[in-house]
């Protein structure tokens, strides 16, 4: 197994280090995918019916001038290793003036993902840092949870209001109750509820605008007031949301009724995509 | 005594009780001859800082009105601190210091003339007490770094603000490397992650140290006096010697000097790996406490040594050149009497054989954990013993 990339643009660096910020932000520990043409990270909820409740996906030749790696075999070629996702953010956060980084799969002691940073100094000398994050290797049989999670058919598509006014009004609501029920229908209107024996809070967007369906006759049986409705933990939506220091380019939230919410973003080049099942 | 501070100079010295304050609870403050000396240590005895202020430093510099004998105090840190709580206030509003003590009052007087006629009068009570003296001499480590402030604090920013110990040493290339350490935790499954700084020797105004020495101390104590010479624009030395011997941060200008002394692991203690790969470097064999007993005659005597031997006078006027009488936090060396064993503190602590108090593991009795009258054999973790590739 071996895995050396290579980073040289200050853009790709810094997009990078928000990636993983985001991914830190999301979960404490998570499964680093890495196959020839992408990235992945993920995070296996083994709760929830999809398996997968985090899958993030980035191409790398988005992001490294160099790429070389060798998966466990020919025939799988790809590692999945876990790590705790706060190290990488913060290894790649002290990268901020970098001339190249390098992160490598090694072995020092214990399987590591070493960052080596190698600095801008005003001197002439350089300044190398260097971060050996360990990992875990995830074997073979355990990959069967950590696949790419299809996408549900959903009840209602629809575009999301800008997710930092959505994350201060669930904030709020979050102490009045733990229970959140989210609505949409296709007409482009989301509500966010909370019921509680003493008062009800409801939440109204209009106007956000509904993805163009994925086929003709779905969209032509639902009738556009219908409401499609999900019970939720108010935390899951706090900790997606909490997560997105920066708006995404495209957000689409995709819910089946009383089963689960699918949130789609994309932030430039990067794809996220997170599950929030029902509270059963 | 009765000095005067102005101008600038105030917030200088508010900085540097903010960097005492980082290491003990107590502020010993001395007017001596050749200034105002201010000290603290910690719970620990770990760790000593001390900064004197030359009389050039201030305005109006009395140490001893004309009969009376020089006064030490004890202040609360804590008291003292609040004087100079908010230091961009102090820099904005503050345009004269008055510290002043006299052996009747029972209150030493800080008093800052601000702007527009303010005037702040801060009444602190204090004890007598001893001098407060480590015994240290920089001369005598035979390992010295020098850098401006400036680049030592740039090479600390990548360490979370969290850890505790750092390794200092130098690797291959006489690259000077400062590495994240972990105690390690038995029944940890998760590791922590380790990050290492690599500088260059160019960036160095001297050093003089082999590949291979290496010395682990404290961060967060080193940060502060590290933050008092950025905010002062001054170089800063770090003398050091073998693992476990104290190491002397200093920094020096006209009109102070300031000195941090930091009790260091010993090489039993030291988990993480040679600075350089095991291939082309090894830690240097003499550091080794087991191997050579006579190098290291402390080995049935540890604590003193990996303590920073202090000094206490009960006499007034307690020159700084009285021997040093190293106060053991109690642990006494279960062989013969030594030379400092009627000297011991009773602290009822612990029997010896048995694990200190984990508090001051880490920084200080490594070598108690191994057996007294034999060296201490060679761990499975000794760093030179590591096979894997760097």
């Amino acid at each position: 197994m071996k895995f050396r990339a290579k980073i040289v643009d200050a853009a790709c660096l810094n997009h990078f280090t928000r990636v993983s910020a985001m991914i830190a932000k999301l979960a404490k520990t998570c499964t680093l995918r890495i196959s020839p043409e992408k990235l992945n990270f993920v995070l296996s909820d083994r709760v929830a019916s999809a398996g997968v409740s985090m899958w993030c996906e980035l191409e790398q030749e988005n992001f490294f001038s160099e790429f070389q790696m060798e998966g466990i075999s020919a025939e799988n070629n790809a590692i999945y290793l876990d790590l705790t996702a706060e190290n990488l953010s913060r290894a790649l956060k002290t990268a901020q003036n970098a001339r190249a980084l390098k992160i490598k799969l090694t072995n020092k002691h214990f399987p590591c993902l070493t960052v080596s940073i190698e600095l801008l100094s005003v001197s002439s000398s350089s300044r190398v840092v260097t971060h050996d994050i360990p990992v875990k290797v995830i074997p073979r049989k355990l990959w069967k949870d950590l696949q790419e999670p299809t996408i549900p058919d959903s009840d209602v598509s629809i575009y999301l209001p800008a997710l930092k006014t959505m994350k201060s009004i669930v904030e709020k609501m979050k102490n009045i109750s733990n229970h959140l029920i989210m609505e949409a229908n296709l007409s482009g209107e989301l509500n966010l509820k909370i019921e509680t024996e003493l008062v009800c809070v409801t939440t109204h967007f209009k106007d956000l605008g509904n993805p163009p369906p994925a086929s003709e006759d779905a969209s032509q049986e639902r009738p556009p007031e219908q409401m499609a409705e999900v019970h939720i933990d108010i935390r899951k939506l706090l900790q997606f949301l909490a997560g997105q220091q920066v708006n995404p380019t495209r957000a689409v939230c995709n819910l089946v009724s009383n089963k689960i919410i699918h949130f789609d973003l994309l932030h430039e080049d990067v794809s996220l995509q997170y599950f929030i099942p029902a509270l059963s | 005594m009765k000095c005067l501070v102005t101008g600038g100079n105030v917030k200088v010295l508010g900085k540097a009780v903010h960097s005492l304050s980082r290491i003990g609870d107590e502020l010993y403050l001395e007017p001596l001859e050749d200034g105002l000396s201010l000290r603290t240590v910690n719970s620990s005895r770990s760790a000593y800082a001390c900064f004197l202020f030359a009389p050039l430093f201030f305005q109006q510099y009395q140490a001893t009105t004309s009969g009376q004998e020089a006064l030490r105090c004890k202040i609360l840190m804590k008291s003292f601190l609040a004087v100079f709580r908010s230091l961009a206030t102090v820099e904005k509003t503050v345009e004269k210091c008055c510290i002043s003590l006299n052996g009747r009052s029972s209150r030493l007087v800080v008093q800052l003339h601000c702007k527009y006629g303010v005037r702040k009068t801060h009444n602190l009570s204090f004890q007598d007490c001893e001098s407060l003296q480590a015994v240290f001499d920089p001369a005598l480590c035979p390992h010295v770094l020098r850098a401006p402030a400036r680049v030592l604090g740039e090479a600390v920013l990548p360490f979370p603000p969290a850890l505790a110990e750092v390794t200092l040493g130098i690797g291959c290339g006489r690259r000077v490397i400062l590495r994240s350490y972990q105690e390690e935790e038995a029944d940890s499954t998760v590791k922590a992650m380790v990050t290492e700084m690599s500088i260059g020797e160019e960036d160095f105004q001297q050093l003089q140290a082999q590949e291979g020495v290496a010395i682990t101390f404290c961060l967060k104590e080193f940060r502060g006096l590290l933050s008092f010479a950025e905010s002062a624009n001054l170089s800063l030395s770090v003398h050091f010697d073998a693992p476990g011997r104290p190491a002397i941060f200093a920094v020096k200008d006209s009109l102070l000097d300031g000195h941090f002394v930091l009790a260091t692991l010993s090489e039993s203690d030291l988990h993480s790996p040679a600075m350089c790969s095991p291939e082309l470097h090894r830690l240097a064999p003499p550091l080794q406490a087991h191997s050579t007993p006579h190098l290291d005659d402390f080995a049935s005597d540890d604590i003193d040594s990996y303590m920073i031997a202090m000094e206490t006078t009960a006499d007034s006027e307690g020159s700084r050149a009285v021997p040093s009488i190293p106060l053991s936090p109690g642990l006494r060396p279960p062989c013969s009497p030594g030379p400092f064993s009627e000297d011991h503190e009773a602290e009822p602590s612990t029997e010896p054989g048995t694990p200190p108090p984990k508090k001051f593991r880490s920084l200080f009795f490594g070598s108690i954990l191994a057996p007294v009258h034999s060296p201490p054999g060679p761990s499975p973790v000794l760093a030179e013993d590591s096979e894997g590739e760097g």
